[in-house]
This record gives C-alpha cells, sequence and structure tokens, in this order.
C-alpha cells in the first residue's frame, strides 16, 4: 500500500505491506540510526520519534505513520553531537548500539519537560537497554546536558 | 601524554549520531537474505526432509539441508588452533541435537520470501529421547553424540558416548594435610544459573566474492583470525580463500567469540555467487547462540579456628549443552585462581566435568568460569567467617595474596616461581579501601523498619589478562605521508574502546600526539595476527606488541635518517617526533616525504609470558522489603587493581557495566523451563535484564599500581569486574535478613518464600 511520511521535514512515499513494521521501512530506506535490538518493544533500540513523542519503531505498523511526522536521529544531528559529545566525554558510548535511541528519547524528554529530576530521566529513558555501560555514563551525561545537578 | 588520560572513544561521534557502521548497517541491499530453520524438537534425526515445494516459492535463491553438505566436524570456538574444545559441530547434520538446532539454510531476496519458503519445507523427524539436565547426563542412555567423527585434538576427557565433553582434575599442594590442620571444616552446595550475554547487538554477518573471487565474510566478531579459518574448515576451502573484516561491533561479552553467524551467509554466497546477509532476530539469539555455562558445585573449606584457610576442595559440573564450545577452558579457567586468592593453604583439589545436555550450547561469556566459581569460594568464605566469628574482611586479611608472592594455580608444575610471582598485587588496598568506601565498620545491619532490612557485603575477585604460552597479539605501524602512522591490529573493539587505548599507548611510545595514530582493526588481509578480543588480553598482550612495534619504529626511522644523513645511527637522537644529529633536525613529516620511495612499517607481536591477572573488590549495599521480597542494590563500591588504567574513563564504565552484569546475574536474570523443557523466557520481555531503575549508584576507584611486565603497567580490566558482584549481593543479603543463598539468582519469588520459611521456623 502507498503511504507518505514527513520524514525528518521531508515528505517521502513508500509503498509498504499492510504488516510492515516502521523499523524495517525506515531501515530500508536508508535510516541506520533505528537499530534492531529486540524486535519486541523491550530494548528501546529502534526508538524513533512520532509527531515528537519516541515510538518503538519495531512494534509499529508502518500504514499507521501515513500522513504523520517522522523523526529519526538523522533529523536531530545537531542535538545528537551535543548530547552525544556528553556521553562520550564520560566514556559511555561503549558499544554504542544503543545510544542513538537513548539520545532521541533525552531529546524528546527535554522538548517535553524543560525541568527534570534524576528521577524523571530515569522514568523517561527506563525503556532503552544498555548492556555495557551500567547506565551510570549514559546518566552522567544526560544530566549535563539537561542540567540537572 | 596519551596513556592514562580520558580521552574520548575515536567511534564515538560517529557511534553518537547513529552512523551506518555496524555489520547490518553496511551490508549492500541487495543482499540475500539468509534464514535458518530450526529443530522443533530437542533430539532427533531427520528422517526426511523436502525442500520441492519451498524452491518454487517466490524470491528463493536457494536452499540447503545436510544433505546438500558434506560437512566436516570442527568447533565453532573461537580459540587458538589446535583448539581445546570438542570438534563436534557440523553446519548442517542429519541429527539435531537441541530446540533451535539448524535445520535448513535459506536464503531468498527479502526476510518475507525466506520466511514464505521455509514454511514449506517439509521434515520429518524421528524423535529422540533426550537429555536435558545435566547433573543427569554422565552415563546416561541418551547420548547427544553418536556420531563416530566427531574428536578432539588432544585428551581433555572427551568421552561423548557418557556424555562427558571435557573433564580436569587439579591437584595442588598436600589437601589432606590442610584437612588435618584445619579446626572448622565445611561442606556446601552452589549453583550458578545460564544467564545470556545479551549484547545489544544480535549475531549477524555478510558476505560476498571480491573481484578476484575470494570470499569476504563482513562479520560482527570478536575473532576475526579463528573466523577465517573455521569457515575455511567447514566449508572446505583453502584458507586463502577467506578475508574476513570487523565492522564495529555492538557488544560480544564472549557470545561473539563462538562464530554464530558466519557460516551461513558464506555457504548460500559460496553456492549462488551473490552476496548474502544473516541477522539473527533476538528470539534466535536465544534459541541458538551460546550463554553461560550453568554450574553445581560441591565445596569445602577448611580453616583453624583463629581464622587460616588451609585447604579447598571443589567439585565442579557444568552444562556444556549440545555442542562443547570452550566447556573445558571454562572448567580449567574456574579450577584456577579463584581459590587461589587464598594462598596460604596446604593444598587445594579440583574436579570438573563439562558435561552435553540437549540444550543450547553454553560458551564464553565475560568471566569464563571464574565468575562461576568466584561466586561458590566468595560465598563459602563469608560463610567461613560467620562460623568463626570473625569479620570477613579481617578473615580476608589474614589470607589473602599479596604482592610479591607467588600465584599458586594449576601451571605451578609448568612454570617457575618467576612467571607466577605477583610484581603488582593490591588486593589488600582494595580490601581496605572498599571497605572505607562502604563504611563497612559502622554500616547498618538487618532490620531498619518495619518492613525493611538493609545489609552490605564483599567478595573479592581475580581474573587474568591473558593465557601464558598461547594468547598472541600483532601490531603494525605505517609511517604515511605528512608523518602521521597507521596502526594495523588484529584484535577486535567491541565498543570497550581498546582501538582507543592501543592508539593511546602507541602516541605515547612513539612520541606523538594521539591524533596522529590512525587504527585500523581488523581484516585478516591487512591486520598481523592476533587471536582477538578476549582472556582480557587485549590491553595487555596486543598492547605490548604495540609498545614493541613503536620501539622498532622508532630505531627503523633512526637508521634512515642516519642514511639520509650519512651519519652513526648512534650520532642520531630522536624526541617528540624530531630526529636530530649534530648539526640537523628534521621532524616526521618531512622524513615521511623522504621517505616516499622507502615505506617503513615494522610489525611485532607478542605472546603472553606472565601471570599477571587483575584484582577487584566489591562491597554491594542492599535493600530488603520484608513484606514483599524485593531486593534493591542502592549502592556497589568497587575497587580495581588492573594496573596503570591506560583511559580511566573508559576503565571506569568497563567496570560499571561489568557490575551491573554481576548484579543481574545475582538478582534477575535465568532461564525458566517448561514441564516439557521448553524454554520460556527467550526475548526481552521475558528475560529480566537491569534497567536504569534498577541500577545502583556505582562508585569506582583504582588501586595505585604497576605491572612492570605489562604495557606502561597495564594488566586487564574487562572480566575481573564481574566476578565480585554476585556473591557480594549474596552476602549483603544474608546480613540483611540472616538468609544464605546458594542458588542463583535471588528472585523476589524465592526471596519471599525464604523470609516466609524463617518466620515459620521462629
Amino acid at each position: 500500500m502507498q503511504i507518505s511520511m514527513i520524514i525528518n521535514g521531508q515528505e517521502k512515499a513508500f509503498n509498504v505491506e499492510p504488516d510492515e513494521y516502521l523499523s524495517d521501512t525506515l531501515r530500508s530506506a536508508g535510516y541506520k540510526s533505528i537499530k534492531r535490538g529486540c524486535d519486541k518493544s523491550s530494548c528501546g533500540a529502534c526508538t524513533v520519534l512520532l509527531e515528537g513523542k519516541p515510538i518503538l519503531s519495531c512494534s509499529y505498523l508502518s500504514f499507521r505513520a501515513n500522513g504523520k511526522k517522522v523523526t529519526t536521529l538523522e533529523g536531530e544531528r545537531e542535538e545528537a553531537i551535543k548530547l552525544g559529545s556528553l556521553i562520550i566525554k564520560e566514556g559511555g558510548d561503549q558499544c554504542g548500539f544503543c545510544t542513538p535511541s537513548l539520545i532521541l528519547t533525552t531529546i524528546a524528554l527535554k522538548r517535553e519537560n524543560a525541568n527534570p529530576t534524576e528521577e524523571d530521566i530515569k522514568h523517561y529513558t527506563n525503556g532503552n537497554l544498555c548492556r555495557c555501560t551500567g547506565y551510570v555514563a549514559q546518566l552522567n551525561g544526560i544530566k549535563k546536558y539537561l542540567g540537572v545537578e | 601524554m596519551a596513556v592514562n588520560e580520558r580521552i574520548d572513544k575515536q567511534d564515538g561521534l560517529r557511534i553518537v549520531t547513529g552512523s551506518p557502521i555496524y555489520t547490518d548497517d553496511i551490508a549492500s541491499p541487495d543482499a540475500l537474505v539468509v534464514k535458518i530453520m530450526h529443530s522443533e524438537h530437542h533430539y532427533a534425526r531427520i528422517k526426511k526432509i523436502d525442500t520441492q515445494e519451498a524452491l518454487k516459492m517466490p524470491g528463493v535463491a536457494c536452499i540447503l539441508t545436510y544433505k546438500d553438505i558434506a560437512a566436516k566436524p570442527i568447533t565453532r570456538a573461537g580459540q587458538t588452533y589446535p583448539e581445546p574444545s570438542p570438534q563436534d559441530w557440523k553446519i548442517l547434520d542429519e541429527y539435531v541435537r537441541f530446540k533451535g538446532d539448524d535445520v535448513a539454510i535459506v536464503a531468498a531476496d527479502t526476510q518475507r520470501h525466506a520466511v514464505e519458503a521455509m514454511a514449506k519445507i517439509e521434515v520429518e523427524y524421528e524423535v529422540l529421547e533426550p537429555v536435558l539436565d545435566f547433573m543427569e547426563a554422565e552415563g546416561n542412555k541418551a547420548v547427544v553424540h553418536q556420531e563416530e567423527d566427531c574428536f578432539a585434538h588432544f585428551d581433555f576427557g572427551f568421552r561423548p558416548k557418557e556424555n562427558v565433553a571435557g573433564s580436569l582434575k587439579v591437584n595442588i599442594g598436600d589437601y589432606e594435610k590442610g584437612l588435618k590442620e584445619s579446626d572448622v571444616v565445611i561442606t556446601r552446595e552452589y549453583r550458578t544459573q545460564a544467564t545470556h550475554p545479551a549484547m545489544m547487538e544480535p549475531l549477524t554477518a555478510y558476505t560476498y566474492l571480491d573481484h578476484v573471487g575470494r570470499l569476504v565474510v563482513v562479520a560482527s566478531t570478536q575473532v576475526p583470525f579463528h573466523v577465517r579459518r573455521q569457515v575455511a574448515t567447514a566449508l572446505n576451502i583453502p584458507m586463502h580463500k577467506v578475508r574476513v573484516i570487523k565492522p564495529r561491533i555492538g557488544g560480544g561479552f564472549g557470545c561473539k567469540q563462538t562464530s554464530g553467524a558466519e557460516f551461513y551467509p558464506s555457504l548460500v554466497t559460496l553456492k549462488t555467487g551473490r552476496p548474502a546477509k544473516i541477522y539473527f532476530s533476538r528470539n534466535e539469539v536465544f534459541l541458538a547462540a551460546t550463554r553461560r555455562h550453568p554450574f553445581w558445585f560441591e565445596l569445602t573449606v577448611g580453616a583453624t579456628k583463629d581464622g587460616i584457610i588451609k585447604c579447598f576442595d571443589m567439585k565442579a559440573r557444568s552444562d556444556a549443552g549440545a555442542y562443547g564450545e570452550h566447556c573445558w577452558t571454562v572448567l580449567e579457567a574456574g579450577a584456577e585462581k579463584c581459590m587461589a586468592l587464598y594462598n596460604k593453604v596446604e593444598g587445594y583439589r579440583y574436579d570438573g566435568k563439562a558435561l552435553y545436555t540437549n540444550r543450547v550450547s553454553s560458551g564464553a561469556f565475560r568471566g569464563y568460569g571464574k565468575t562461576q566459581n568466584t561466586f561458590a569460594v566468595e560465598c563459602i568464605v563469608n560463610e567461613l567467617a560467620e562460623i568463626l566469628n570473625i569479620d570477613p574482611v579481617e578473615l580476608r586479611n589474614r589470607n589473602i595474596i599479596r604482592e610479591g608472592e607467588v600465584l599458586r594455580i594449576g601451571h605451578d608444575h609448568i612454570y617457575d616461581a618467576a612467571v607466577m610471582r605477583q610484581d603488582s598485587c593490591k588486593l589488600d588496598y582494595c580490601l581496605k579501601r572498599g571497605a572505607e568506601m562502604s563504611n563497612w565498620k559502622n554500616s547498618e545491619s538487618g532490620k531498619t523498619s518495619s518492613n525493611k532490612a538493609e545489609g552490605t557485603g564483599l567478595a573479592l575477585s581475580i581474573q587474568g589478562s591473558g593465557i601464558i604460552n598461547l594468547d598472541s597479539g600483532g601490531a603494525t605501524l605505517k609511517l604515511n605521508s605528512d608523518g602521521f602512522f597507521t596502526l594495523l591490529i588484529g584484535s577486535a573493539d567491541m565498543g570497550t574502546g581498546c582501538d582507543t587505548i592501543l592508539a593511546q599507548m602507541a602516541a605515547d611510545a612513539l612520541e606523538v600526539p594521539y591524533e596522529s595514530i590512525v587504527v585500523n582493526s581488523a581484516d585478516t588481509d591487512v591486520s598481523p595476527y592476533d587471536d582477538g578480543s578476549y582472556a582480557s588480553s587485549t590491553t595487555y598482550v596486543t598492547g605490548t606488541a604495540v609498545v614493541k612495534a613503536a620501539a622498532d619504529m622508532i630505531k627503523r626511522l633512526k637508521e634512515e635518517v642516519a642514511k639520509l644523513w650519512k651519519l652513526d645511527l648512534e650520532e642520531i637522537s630522536y624526541r617528540e617526533g624530531v630526529f636530530t644529529g649534530a648539526d640537523n633536525e628534521i621532524d616526521l613529516n618531512h622524513l615521511s616525504y623522504e621517505l616516499n620511495s622507502e615505506q617503513i612499517s615494522v610489525t611485532r607481536s607478542h605472546k603472553c609470558a606472565k601471570e599477571a591477572p587483575p584484582y577487584k573488590s566489591g562491597f554491594a549495599k542492599v535493600e530488603v522489603d520484608l513484606e514483599t521480597g524485593k531486593i534493591k542494590v542502592n549502592e556497589f563500591n568497587a575497587v580495581v587493581d588492573c594496573g596503570t588504567p591506560i583511559n580511566p574513563n573508559l576503565a571506569t564504565v568497563q567496570t560499571q557495566g561489568g557490575v551491573l552484569q554481576g548484579i543481574g546475574m545475582a538478582l534477575f536474570e535465568e532461564i525458566n523451563y517448561s514441564q516439557s523443557g521448553d524454554e520460556l523466557n527467550d526475548s526481552f520481555m521475558t528475560y529480566k535484564l537491569p534497567c536504569k531503575k534498577e541500577a545502583p549508584k556505582i562508585n569506582v576507584e583504582f588501586a595505585d599500581s604497576y605491572e612492570p611486565s605489562g604495557p606502561f603497567g597495564a594488566k586487564s580490566i574487562g572480566e575481573v569486574v564481574i566476578n565480585a558482584a554476585a556473591p557480594a549481593v549474596i552476602h549483603a543479603i544474608y546480613k540483611a535478613t540472616g538468609i544464605w543463598f546458594r542458588e542463583l539468582p535471588v528472585t523476589p519469588e524465592k526471596m519471599f518464600k525464604a523470609l516466609k520459611l524463617k518466620s515459620n521456623q521462629e
């Protein structure tokens, strides 16, 4: 079926199967910041923003995004470098497979909540699993980015 | 100086911007998609397999079954040849030995077509009686490997007809004497479970034929050179026809030290001539990738009443699963060192066996046997302290190995004392400092409110920094135009940052800015041979090769400068990128242009020759909810002796990550089985990984330590950091509740039941 999405500000048309997931549609179209970690909306690696809110694209059917605004990390390069550099400074990038999704989720948090607490951050990003870092370094980077003491 | 600096990881910016850097990101869009048809039975013989209808399905390029392949048995374990693992695995076999084993390989133009075609394959099985419990495996009438062609390269107790995949006995000193001198002797049983490495990037590989028809394997692997050998052997092609390239890896933790994905697209590419790729779903990772060996231990410790530990006796049984990858070396790693932390003993004994079952193969996983053995040893030492009524910190103070002493392990009959002498061992400091950080003396223990109890527990750990006389690493340095260097290495950065730290070492050793080092790792056509990244060896072993290569490079360049200026070699001096003679000076930039017709590159290798283990203390603070059984780790303090931390940031994060994996093992992670023996939790939805909310504050400090045999004084860090976590948590739970747990993990349900039982008994 024919659908169109506004991806990172650009309208694009896709021919998708009715049971096709958004992660597959977008990765095939070259948006490789989206990773496939679990296929079960459990690890967060496939996060994209739909109308500005984080969703898990591995379990979101592509046709549902018809006519909607989708943001991938490729569309947030400036913020990704800003937050990413702070995480890198902490040594929290490690294998990095989960990092793009964590960064995109944090960008959404920043826009949703101007003054988050550490607990807010943990709650908002709890679904972004990481197996390398133990989360401490990631959290330190995010706190600096969001100006949380 | 670059060493001991908090330098950013080289690939950081590409990682955090989500750039296409991993195998599946860079695979050709035209690649055939390869899927594996998995066995539905624990154990069966394929009586009939019909692919006729499947082959007619749209998009199908090829379907392969055991009938299409004259497979030779190999091991997928990424170990130095000849591997100390049974040669018991074939790409496709008439027998399937666990639920999830390979039945057929399907390649199609899309995943959809591959899956649709797979549904049309008809298989008739002769279902066989499986053996699922490793404690019942030895001598069971269900024999996992009945075939006659499986073999071992040398005798490590491989007795397939009895389901014994490997066995090991170690006897050091005089155990009986130690037992006689003991006032208190206790024996306990412990069990550790199968846990998943759960690296975020699943197993994946992409293959194609290059312009001369060689097979190129792009794979997320920790062991590129072993993959080259295994693929060539399994596919029966000469090794020079295979090239392995490792791009960025999304985590490994040992799971990618076994070749899990590489064979399938390789086979398809050879059969069809077309590019092919495989990307395991998470479910398939649970179904077919290797996990930590579950262990059963019976452990005896003897001590005098004033707290001198005199003897240890350990019986260990492990579940190898259907194929024996790494099973014997995991036993061996576990038999070593964990007991030898307490080196005042008269004797140690170890009797270990790895047993075949019709389960998914166990394999390498961070800590590699030491994690399991450390759990048993550290738990029993804490129990002993309680019985002797001696503070567990004090008990360890009386018994632990100290700097200058000799590590007594299974190899002491092979190596002399100099190899085993601990020139850097700050374990006593790690213990003391960890106790201070945790406020050990004044820490609360027991009930703190009507429904909460708190406790602080501790454990120590040790690992290796490479396997003596076996692990080797190589480094090539090449001087380029403009005076920058290429550092070619064969080790595989799994995300730990070894590319970065090896570049830091090269920069310091060559006295050039860090930015002047460009790292290329790893490509078997280009990189010098390296065992790969495992056994905690990269910093220590490959790092030494880097330092040696840098020294050689400076020497070679001095020779060139001497030729240029027609001076004797002794007249040339070198400092920070500048060569100086009596009247001349030339920097690397200008020299590189002078030498363009004489390309200078040097390669050096290093074989691990010294036992230089890292040490760690771990202190856990836990809180137990007495009404629900929920256990929360509130704080974890870790003090690590890894020699010089080459990059303190990366070493800290390594420690924090390892500690949280250990906490996961202690409290959350396990496989549950149905009554018919099926695995129930085979996804991240049901297999419980620690999330942010469960992660405690993890404070990390490093001992001021310097290992003379290591590059810039460094030892390893990757694995030692996981080992102490679980026993420290168990100890803390005891301090909070008075209950010893001897089986992992301690879930809220188990805690709740134990609390109920205790209150009923009181």
